[in-house]
């Protein structure tokens, strides 16, 4: 899932200030298994702004809805009555979803109240990590089913650097080394010579490096 | 001019700080009337929203009271109102709002006159914080 985090209220009341009708936008996709965007934290961070316009003795009248995703056309149109009664949106989507209503709603203000931080996990209730850096061309096959490009805090490709100790990074004692735990694995299944095979430098075409990226199924496109 | 009188939402759980209100009623010990109770069945099931939509309806203080943490039939009830209260705290913090307005208190099924005591502290502690002015018609 897309993994992020709420803003800092205040963040999102300087975003506001000054406004008297605003809506909150949630999403029951991804920010909802992550505990940051669904309809419950679009509650949440509605009351929080209305109980902040009463602290300022200005009433703000704030909405609440919450769309089945916000990365698809057909969900953001659901909401093209409720939109133009507000002063603003501020959508508790990943960094997709206010910016699908921005290009829907051109007249409209848009803000974003999440930051989006990765792809990743749950790993326990309430931690999350990074799994996937999206990079357009998956080679985790070569490294035992684990990604060194999003789990390498260099992204190395050809082994452990020389800040892995005991297992963990040098960046912080949370945090694995990934080639330590490619290197285990390959040996507890006896694959320690998959790794020493000769492979040419990966593609970097297909990631973000290339620019914006786009994907087009022509069996799916009307 | 009058005194300032908090409006307070207390929230208690149906187990220990229902058996603790009973024995307060036995003892005569008499609730303030500003303090509104909701009984729920545990304050496991108390959600961050409903300890902040009192303070958005005019509150001044919310408290929740319910089991201590061995005695939770539901197990691990309290720790999640505690963990819920840790985040309204924090909300309130950044709206500027003073964050001991909200607090959680555990007791046993015993405690009659704390629970009692509890609801006059919070009323003492939010009449010298004075009014949230929260109020929808301040």
């Amino acid at each position: 899932m897309i993994v992020a985090e709420a803003k800092p209220i205040s963040e999102i009341l300087t975003m506001v200030k000054g406004l008297k009708k605003v809506l909150v936008l949630g999403c029951k996709g991804c920010v909802t298994v992550c505990n940051v965007g669904g309809a419950k934290e679009a509650g949440i961070l509605a009351s929080s702004i209305r109980i902040a316009g009463r602290k300022e003795g200005s009433i703000v009248e704030v909405g609440e809805h919450t769309l089945e995703r916000q990365c698809d056309p057909e969900y953001i149109d659901e909401v093209k009555d409720l939109v133009p009664l507000y002063d603003a949106v501020v959508s508790i989507a990943c960094g997709v979803g206010p910016q699908f209503l921005s290009e829907r709603y051109p007249e409209s203000r848009i803000f974003p109240g999440v930051n989006t931080k990765f792809m990743g996990g749950a790993v326990a209730h309430g931690i999350w990590s990074e799994r996937c850096a999206g990079c357009g061309s998956c080679v985790i096959h070569y490294f035992g089913g684990l990604c060194p490009i999003a789990r390498c805090s260099k992204s190395l490709m050809n082994g452990p650097c020389g800040g892995s100790s005991h297992g963990k990074c040098e960046i912080s004692k949370d945090v694995d080394c990934i080639w330590d735990m490619i290197v285990r694995k390959a040996m507890d299944q006896g694959r320690m010579q998959d790794l020493l095979e000769f492979r040419p430098p990966k593609s970097w075409t297909t990631a973000r490096d290339g620019g914006p990226r786009r994907m087009i199924r022509e069996e799916l496109v009307k | 001019m009058s005194e300032f009188v908090p409006k307070i939402m207390a929230f208690y759980c149906s187990n220990c700080a229902t058996s603790a209100a009973k024995v307060s009623h036995g003892m005569s010990k008499t609730m303030p009337s500003n303090v509104h109770m909701v009984h729920v069945p545990c304050t496991g099931r108390i959600e961050t929203l409903h300890l902040l939509k009192p303070f958005e309806e005019g509150a001044d203080g919310v408290y929740v009271a319910g089991c201590q943490h061995d005695s939770c039939q539901y197990i691990g009830g309290i720790a999640k109102a505690e963990k819920r209260v840790l985040q309204v705290k924090k909300i309130l913090e950044q709206l500027g709002i003073d964050p001991g307005r909200v607090e959680v208190f555990s007791l046993s099924a015993a405690m009659g006159y704390r629970f009692v005591d509890i609801a006059w502290e919070m009323t003492e502690k939010i009449r010298r914080m004075g009014p949230a002015s929260l109020s929808v018609n301040s």
